[in-house]
């Protein structure tokens, strides 16, 4: 029996409290201008954007190993409900609204965004999970394609010309507090029953099916919840940068969170998080690493900078090829691995 | 009546095209169950290749053995570099799980396009008017130009050289033995390693004269041009059943056929590029391996 199973059930809910009252404290020093660059600001806001959109694909591609390619179109649905709920029916402007007034209504829309995304994923994952393999991925890519065109064609939300305007009401903390809450739904998730029958549809199909798992059921509902934590990922992303496009949100977006998760490493949580870290940073790196090199006096022929995407693909394939199964090879961070590394390490030298 | 005819045509000829890029992707999924995502992007390098040798050509590229070269500059680029990414993106993760070949693909493509975008510039260049466009035939209501019959005729010509490759040659009796099993095929002595190889350089071929063919048609490139076209003829080898030849052949037309004809109509126009997806979703709920594929036999 894995120990992990014993572990005290309050410790499973009580620190992401801790990271909230962190969040809640930490709050107003880095959203502050002067003290905190906004530069490193939007990085940090969309790295843990990014952080709520792997770990939720992760819950679907690497516990329950359905290939879903559509995560941006659930993403879609989340930011343009949102946005279309707070643009319509909020109707004080954002500064003059006290701390709790603004909060209620973040979580008002992070709320129905959920539901939303949560919906479509039902509607998409009833009949599309029958398939398996590729075809699910090429069907789960089309529903996204036919949300982002269907956008497109509604006027109500700006059409083709995208929806501006939005009250900015994603703080630091708001992300953070999304993404400490996908990240422990995800890990405790996996030490319930739940998980574990997701783990078993992974492994085989028809054994899980035949030792009486409702295989069905289950993909669904992790596919659901999947879905809904990715429309809470786009209602913080329309309230963070004001104006959504249709566009923003096609297939390379979900292909980009496909990369992410992979990276860390498929089926490990604290892989998707290093991965949307690392795919985040990457290519702003590269865009500072001239400066970095200059005043190392390490001269170049050419600027980095003008070749980040050719690199960033570069160390891409790179990566794949000397780790096939990413950064985490689905290993997980926790204290107990830590413990073990430790202890290994100090046999290690005692050897 | 009349118009809807002239539609199925110009759909026919769109569809075509489809189909070679779909042949690409249905042939390397069936010897290596790899969704190769970089395959639109070869369709792209296949349009610039065909650019730059009749930018070199100048006013020879409009002859007949111009043409010619500029077709086979493509065909041969594309097929090289098929081979090429082929052996230095994919095989060394042959043996490792079947997404980080995927993830190795997507990587290749982001290469392709943003390399594309330095090397060629990211402008969208008019692509030089190699066939001039012309009126040829009246059929009944329907008009056809030369560059509609070009492209059927070369459509056709590629995928009956294509049957008879794989069915009366002993290459392709090798690929269709490694697309079945290749563990076994390798045991019977086959080479797989080459026979992959000369998948992907047909593939890409494929690709490379879809990329020439399309370019004189609607001509403008430019580096992300392989994008779409790449997402719709995967959809269109899924719609057929992945892994089957027919099957993309059939469904590269049929998706061809259904996107001109809503782009045609005046309520759904701009469902335009839905409208694949939409085809797809429909037949794969319907039919969860696509309308030629076989279900594997699952073994318990």
């Amino acid at each position: 029996m894995p120990r992990n199973t014993r572990k005290s059930s309050a410790w499973r809910w009580l620190w992401p409290l801790a990271v909230l009252a962190l969040l809640w404290v930490a709050n107003p020093v880095i959203s502050d201008r002067d003290r905190f660059s906004p530069y490193l600001l939007q990085i940090v806001m969309l790295s843990g954007i990014n952080i709520v959109l792997s770990v939720s694909l992760n819950v679907v591609n690497g516990f329950a190993g359905q290939f879903s390619l559509g995560h941006a179109g659930f993403m879609a649905v989340g930011a343009y409900t949102s946005a279309y709920f707070t643009m319509s029916v909020m109707h004080t402007p954002l500064r003059l609204m006290s701390a709790g007034e603004q909060a209620a209504w973040m979580v008002g829309a992070l709320i129905l965004s959920g539901l939303a995304a949560g919906f479509c994923g039902w509607l998409v994952g009833m009949p599309s999970l029958r398939l398996r393999g590729d075809y699910l991925a090429i069907v789960t890519l089309g529903f996204g394609e036919i949300i982002r065109i269907l956008i497109r064609n509604i006027d109500q939300i700006g059409g083709p010309r995208g929806l501006s305007g939005i009250s900015p009401l994603t703080s630091f903390f708001w992300v953070g507090a999304v993404a400490a809450l996908t990240i422990a739904l995800s890990r405790n998730l996996l030490d319930s029953t739940h998980g574990k029958a997701l783990l078993a549809v992974r492994e085989d199909e028809v054994a899980a099916e035949s030792l009486g798992v409702d295989t069905t059921g289950y993909k669904v509902t992790a596919f659901v919840l999947s879905s809904a934590l990715a429309g809470m990922a786009g209602c913080l992303f329309a309230h963070y940068l004001v104006y959504i496009h249709p566009d923003s949100f096609w297939f390379v977006r979900s292909i980009e969170i496909i990369v992410m998760v992979i990276v860390g490493g498929l089926g490990s949580t604290t892989g998707a998080v290093l991965g949307a870290v690392i795919i985040t940073l990457l290519p702003e790196v590269l865009r500072n690493a001239d400066v970095l090199l200059a005043d190392a006096h390490i001269p170049l022929p050419f600027l980095l900078k003008d070749y980040r995407m050719v690199i960033y693909s570069l160390l891409l394939i790179l990566l794949m090829l000397v780790r096939p199964k990413g950064i985490m090879g689905g290993a997980e961070l926790s204290w107990k691995s830590l413990r073990r590394l430790f202890r290994r390490q100090s046999e290690g030298a005692r050897a | 009546m009349e118009e809807l005819l002239q539609q199925i045509f110009i759909g026919i000829v769109r569809g075509g095209v489809y189909a070679l890029i779909a042949l690409g992707y249905t042939m390397v999924y069936g010897v290596l169950r790899l969704i190769n995502f970089a395959h639109g992007d070869v369709y792209m390098m296949g349009a610039f290749f065909a650019y730059y040798t009749a930018l070199k050509l100048g006013v020879k590229a409009a002859t007949l053995p111009g043409q010619l070269t500029v077709m086979a500059a493509a065909m041969v680029g594309c097929a090289v570099l098929g081979v090429v990414i082929e052996r230095l993106a994919y095989k060394p993760v042959r043996k490792a799980p079947r997404l980080t070949a995927l993830i190795t693909a997507i990587g290749v493509s982001l290469l392709l396009e943003n390399g594309g975008q330095i090397v060629f510039g990211p402008n969208t260049q008019p692509f030089p008017e190699i066939v001039p466009v012309r009126q040829v035939a009246r059929l009944g209501s329907i008009t056809v130009t030369n560059q509609q019959v070009l492209i059927l005729v070369s459509c056709l010509g590629l995928m009956l050289l294509l049957q008879f490759f794989v069915h009366r040659t002993k290459m392709g009796k090798a690929m269709r033995a490694v697309s079945y099993d290749r563990d076994a095929a390798s045991l019977m002595g086959i080479n797989t390693d080459s026979v992959i190889s000369v998948t992907f350089a047909i593939g890409s071929a494929l690709a490379g004269a879809a990329g020439v063919l399309l370019a004189i048609y609607d001509p403008t490139i430019d580096p992300l041009m392989g994008l779409l076209p790449g997402l719709k003829a995967f959809a269109a080898a899924v719609l057929g059943g992945i892994g089957s030849i027919p099957g993309a052949m059939f469904g590269g037309l049929f998706l061809g056929m259904a996107e001109t004809l809503v782009a045609g109509s005046k309520l759904f126009s701009s469902y335009r590029d839905a409208i694949a997806f939409a085809v797809l979703v429909i037949v794969l709920l319907v039919k969860p391996t696509g309308i030629f594929g076989t279900g594997a036999v699952e073994k318990v």
